[in-house]
């Protein structure tokens, strides 16, 4: 017995320096293991942050590509787009392309109607807009349902379906025959923007179903108690949506006015269905200036007719990427908290 | 101690007979203030109604008449008077059997933009989704790239697009030719015609890597068309709440489980929305919609071209409510 027990003291003293070795080898291990570790979560970050900015760079040329080229084109002389070296820089720039492309536009005036026609028309979209999607979102009435879903059909049907109808609505325009029982005859409100004027004004615009869906979306997202302490205090319904409701979706309003403007400033489906003038609708003349340079000026070459052309739209896009660049911030924050989503 | 009591008693009594009397009153009063409340919800109810009525009168004036009248025009032969005005005779189904038996090109236009319909959708759909992602995070120069990701949906209507399509074509160095060209170069080494011949035999099946192919060869189209489903899916991301991350982080999740266990199922309500978009969106730029356009204003066929638009818009519709059906079985409401 008092054997053992001398002898038992080095066997674990030796036992404890074994142990205490392999915990450093262990730790130096495990060292090890953790730089490794570290080293391929680096290059794992390293590698993806290169995937990211190979695509997001990549993807940004692909849609700013083509901007760009019609931006340098419309610098070209016709030297410079006869000559295979040059490509994007010219090598004798000139201005000719727009001084030739604003004289056909009719430039400022053209411009200056064309906005004042999206301005308005934005104006009234954003108003009736945002009065319906506050009915839908705040008020119950019978059918409420039904009458929403309306809306998603508004939206979900494209406007092609009814463009004959509407050009045969428009043509002989009347309100229960009661023009036609004061002045003999149907007017024919074609060729004028009041078409557009009386559909949007009635919430049946250029894409209204979208805004009053987003309007509809954000109000129902605004807490009730806003309304009640108004009500408590005596306001209207009137009052409480037009000084407390519509101030509070600015973030919406910006959405939506972003956009009427654009759209409306871009579209030509309505201009060509109701043959508004395209003095008044400068994207629609832009599809005429071709034909009209090449007539006037005798250029032939499709070429370079094409710089005139890419001239023009740089003029053209000038003023929505102004108003996109100026409320870009807004615009981007409104979409994102403005209930767009379902 | 009598008249004490006594009039304690009165006193009493006079309680009683308030008591019954304040009663009484408020018995009278209450019907009249349920009567008020009723009238409050009605009164709200009619004021709502005003609210929506210029659109409830354009909807019925333009939507539902309009419609209506197509579906007639659809099934007469439509005259225009010289006077103005029209004039229609019933034909029944004359127009249908014409559009599908005898129309030369209606079939196959048909056909082509509804297969590129449904060859768009899910590319689209991901790759937005993909990018939303992508956007989502921190990184510097967030908002110059957020700026010019929306850039399409500014850009993207109207005659600014087409001549977009033309500069894309024109410039010599863009994505779609730059493909082009390196699938003709067989010198550099890089060829797309031999990676092709590889994976098909490998025994992926053909038709996956043409559709693939296809895809890279789109990519513009495809981006220019994403505008807006970008930002209906960063909106959804963000909607998303942080604890849900936090959870799946402290369960030990690795980021590709916490996309597929979080993420996804959290955006799916949204791809319905997003799918909706880009059925109508890529209807309405469709090869269809020329057609039934020139055949009505420059073939004055006004009945041919109400079938047209009639029958596309119904296939359109009746895609939506299938898909729409198909993944909201599958989605989880988080709501």
């Amino acid at each position: 017995m008092e054997k053992a027990k001398t002898e038992g003291k080095p066997v674990i003293k030796e036992k404890l320096a074994t142990a205490s070795k392999k915990y450093h080898e262990f730790m130096d291990d495990a060292q090890f293991v953790n730089d490794r570790q570290r080293w391929i979560n680096n290059g794992r970050k390293f590698i993806m942050f290169l995937f990211k900015l190979v695509i997001i760079v990549g993807v940004c040329y692909v849609i700013l590509g083509p901007v760009i080229g019609i931006i340098s084109s419309s610098f070209f002389s016709d030297a410079d787009n006869y000559n295979p070296m040059v490509y994007l820089i010219p090598q004798a720039p000139t201005l000719d392309r727009y001084k030739v492309a604003m004289q056909y536009l009719n430039y400022w005036k053209t411009m200056f109607s064309s906005l004042l026609y999206s301005g308005t028309l934005m104006v009234i979209q954003v108003f009736i807009c945002s009065m319906v999607g506050y009915g839908f979102a705040r008020f119950d009435f019978p059918l409420k349902k039904i009458l929403f879903a309306l809306v998603v059909v508004m939206i979900v049907i494209p406007t092609h379906t009814i463009m004959l109808p509407l050009y045969m609505t428009f043509a002989q325009f009347d309100v229960f025959g009661l023009i036609k029982l004061f002045t003999g005859s149907a007017i024919n409100l074609l060729s004028t923007p009041v078409p557009m004027y009386i559909m949007t004004f009635f919430g049946c615009g250029l894409r209204s179903g979208l805004y009053i869906y987003i309007f509809n979306q954000f109000f129902r997202g605004l807490p009730k108690e806003i309304e009640e302490a108004a009500l408590v205090d005596g306001a209207s319904t009137w009052y409480t949506y037009l000084r407390i409701m519509l101030i509070n979706a600015l973030p919406s309003v910006v959405t939506v006015a972003i956009f009427s403007l654009v759209w409306q400033y871009n579209d030509t489906f309505y201009a060509k269905l109701f043959l508004i003038s395209d003095s008044i609708v400068i994207s629609k003349k832009i599809s005429t200036i071709e034909a009209s340079i090449s007539n006037v000026e005798k250029i032939l070459d499709p070429n370079i007719l094409e710089l005139y052309v890419d001239a023009g739209i740089v003029l053209i896009m000038i003023p929505i990427v102004i108003i996109y660049i100026a409320l870009q911030k807004q615009f981007i924050e409104g979409v994102e908290r403005s209930g767009i989503v379902g | 101690m009598r008249p004490i009591i006594n009039r304690e008693k009165e006193r009493e009594e006079e309680q009683v007979k308030e008591r019954v009397k304040v009663r009484a009153v408020a018995r009278e009063r209450e019907p009249r203030i349920k009567k008020r409340r009723l009238s409050l919800s009605q009164r709200r109810g009619i004021s709502g109604l005003l609210f929506i009525l210029p659109w409830l009168i354009g909807f019925i004036w333009f939507y539902a008449r309009s419609l209506f009248m197509t579906v007639q025009f659809s099934l007469s032969d439509l005259t225009v008077n010289t006077g103005g005005g029209y004039s229609l005779a019933f034909v029944g189904l004359q127009n249908f059997i014409y559009a599908f038996r005898v129309h030369p090109t209606y079939k196959q236009v048909l056909v082509t933009s509804l297969g590129n319909m449904l060859i768009d959708v899910p590319l689209i759909t991901f790759f937005s989704l993909f990018m939303a992602i992508l956007l989502n995070q921190k990184f510097k120069g967030r908002t110059l790239v957020r700026a010019i990701f929306f850039l399409p949906v500014i850009l993207s209507s109207g005659a600014i697009s087409d001549a977009m399509d033309l500069a894309r074509t024109m410039m010599s160095g863009g994505i779609s030719s730059a493909s082009a060209e390196m699938a003709a170069a067989t010198t550099t080494g890089v060829s797309v015609q031999y990676y092709i011949q590889m994976f098909s035999a490998l025994g992926i099946p053909q038709s996956l890597i043409e559709y693939v192919s296809g895809a890279v060869n789109r990519i513009s189209d495809i981006v220019n068309a994403s505008g807006i489903q970008i930002i209906i899916f960063i909106a959804a991301l963000q909607s998303i709440p942080s604890s849900m991350y936090e959870v799946a982080k402290i369960e030990g999740a690795t980021s590709y489980e916490t996309f597929w266990k979080v993420t996804f199922p959290m955006v799916l309500p949204h791809v319905i929305t997003n799918i909706v978009y880009t059925v109508v969106d890529s209807f309405t730029n469709s090869d269809v919609v020329d057609l039934a356009y020139t055949t009505a204003f420059e073939d004055m066929n006004y009945g041919l071209s109400s079938v047209f638009s009639l029958v596309s818009t119904v296939i359109t519709c009746l895609i939506l409510v299938i898909v729409c059906r198909f993944i909201q079985k599958r989605t989880f409401y988080y709501n």
